[in-house]
């Protein structure tokens, strides 16, 4: 139960039940839509990215397992001030953090909120659900292209 | 264009097997004995690949252990015996299929080669621009993404047959949908999702009015059911050993002799010619034509193996078995609140495909994991069907004859453990 408990923990329940800035973004000047084929998970990002390469407002939806939905929920609240280059380091952090090592201590501090995705580590067929929503937030950055991803 | 029966069938395989011990049984499969996560392994993965009695294991050790060789070359003692246990191999398969003959088997990675080789050495040079290839709403990838690659380069058009909102092939869509342009027929013999047994006789009767053959999809009947391709009456009949509780890579075609010989060989390569020049190569006789390189000789020893021990149990007590089990299984899952289930096919192999108001199907399979239950989630390479039931996905059990209702009683309670986590 304890390995239950801390991949599904209250915070992924949460977010699970009631996603944050869930919907399309209307203003979104950037979008992306992001496929996990080996589940069907399937979402959009919508970012509205002004001039200086801040993300003013950031929404997803689509359809998902609790792990992912919690994921793309978290990033949004997480995202929305921040600039591009910090997105894409928020990115590399916490690929870092579900892919690391299961022996390897979370780092709280670097993880922030997200640290609540530590469990994931120790179920490798669910790092993809974790990743999908930040792939797609980063290539939807990136994109000018509407080419979905995915993450195969 | 059914050939006239002929028995091949070993007498002493028809005699009564001794009665269904569940518990003997499990002994015989070394990894039903193991923890997961520190629980008894429950596994109802079956569909996606079967457990390995002992017996298959030892029979593939003892052959690199004693007999390993290549097959079909040297004069030299140990090819010898290879040569003869892979060719026996091949007799098992024959018999077990109640094939006429058993050159007509041909050795082949699984069912998705055994498709792709209809494909590409039968149905590519019969097959134009307007013909069409007729297949059920139910396939498996395997069966689908083959025959669209052929009708993409060819110019025919994939037909697709429907499928009742129960599960079961719409036959009058299927009568409707064959016609003078369908040049081949390819279905399943159960699905792999809704676990529907189609009627197989029927369907070949109905399409052999206008003479087109017919390939069945064995990869999900064969574990199950006893197969007689001759009271089928289809013209190709294709199974997965990984399926039927024998190793990976290796399965098996059975094609209608006259058929197999006018088709022209799959790959080139060594063991499927008789002589080569460098202006011209004549080719083996059946069923080497279709078997390039050195194959998979420990694989078609285990699948013989597998055979044996099924044909041991008896595939008339498995399916006795098997038919109590899912009756068992259907009936406590349905008394899951908020379970819908797919495939309510009065003929079905043990498969249970299920969603779940309170959770996606991913999240079920890692709960029901940390509970020890194996099961597939996901679209069941069957995408499709997934958007027939317009659901992205579905939660899987699949049960074998090693399976017990003890095992169901734990699904479910762990099915109840993803509501109180999720719901």
């Amino acid at each position: 139960m304890s390995e239950l408990r801390e991949l599904y923990q209250q915070v992924i329940l949460d977010h699970n039940r009631n996603p944050r800035n869930f919907g399309p973004l209307e203003t979104a000047n950037r979008h992306q839509e992001g496929f996990n084929p080996l589940c069907g998970d399937h979402l959009h990002v919508y970012l509205l990215l002004n001039d200086d390469d801040v993300i003013e407002d950031i929404h997803f939806d689509g359809s998902g397992c609790a792990i992912s939905k919690a994921s793309a929920s978290l990033m949004t609240q997480l995202l929305k001030g921040s600039t591009a280059d910090e997105a894409r380091s928020r990115f590399d952090s916490f690929h870092e953090m579900v892919t690391a090592d299961t022996d390897a201590p979370v780092d709280l501090e670097a993880a922030g909120k997200l640290a609540v995705f530590g469990g994931v580590r120790e179920f490798p067929m669910r790092v993809k659900c974790a990743t999908l929503a930040w792939h797609t937030m980063k290539s939807a950055l990136e994109a000018e292209t509407e080419d979905p991803i995915t993450t195969e | 264009m059914t050939a006239a029966p002929t028995a091949l069938r070993d007498a002493s395989l028809e005699t009564p097997a001794p009665p269904f011990d569940v518990d003997a049984v499990r002994r015989d499969f070394p990894i039903l004995g193991r923890a997961v996560r520190d629980r008894a392994l429950v596994y109802l993965d079956n569909a996606a690949t079967a457990q390995k009695p002992r017996s298959v294991i030892e029979a593939m050790e003892r052959y690199y252990e004693e007999e390993n060789s290549n097959i079909h070359r040297g004069v030299h003692f140990l090819s010898q015996q290879a040569t003869f246990a892979y060719e026996r191999a091949r007799g098992r398969i024959a018999q077990f299929l109640n094939a006429p003959e058993s050159v007509e088997i041909v050795f082949c990675r699984g069912t998705t080669e055994a498709v792709n080789l209809v494909a590409h050495s039968y149905a590519r040079p019969r097959v134009g621009a307007g013909d069409e290839i007729l297949v059920t709403h139910m396939e498996h990838h395997s069966n689908i993404v083959p025959w669209q690659m052929l009708c993409e380069s060819t110019g025919a058009t994939l037909t697709v047959a429907s499928v009742t909102d129960e599960g079961e092939l719409d036959l009058a869509d299927f009568a409707d949908k064959l016609s003078p342009r369908t040049r081949l027929v390819a279905v399943t013999h159960a699905s792999n999702v809704l676990g529907t047994i189609n009627p197989i006789r029927r369907i070949c009767d109905l399409a052999h009015e206008f003479d087109i053959p017919v390939l069945v999809d064995g990869a999900q009947g064969a574990p199950h059911l006893a197969v007689d391709v001759q009271a089928l009456g289809c013209d190709f009949y294709t199974l997965s050993g990984h399926k039927l509780f024998a190793p990976t890579g290796i399965g098996a075609l059975w094609g209608r002799r006259e058929l197999l010989e006018e088709m022209a060989p799959y790959e080139g390569g060594g063991s499927m010619i008789q002589s080569v020049t460098f202006e011209s190569t004549t080719f083996a006789e059946l069923p080497n034509k279709f078997e390039a390189g050195t194959p998979n000789i420990a694989g078609a020893i285990g699948l013989a193996a597998a055979v044996d021990y099924l044909n041991g149990l008896g595939m008339a007590q498995i399916s006795a078995y098997e038919e109590e089990l899912l009756a068992y299984a259907t009936d406590r899952l349905l008394s899951v609140d908020g379970l819908r289930l797919f495939g309510t096919a009065p003929e079905k192999v043990a498969v249970l495909a299920f969603a779940l108001e309170a959770a996606h199907p991913h999240d079920i399979g890692t709960i029901l994991d940390i509970e020890g239950v194996a099961l597939r989630t996901g679209h069941h390479c069957a995408q499709p069907l997934m958007q027939r039931y317009g659901v992205p996905a579905m939660a899987r059990a699949s049960f074998a004859f090693y399976n017990t209702r003890h095992e169901v009683d734990v699904l479910v309670t762990a099915l109840d453990k993803v509501k109180q986590v999720l719901g």
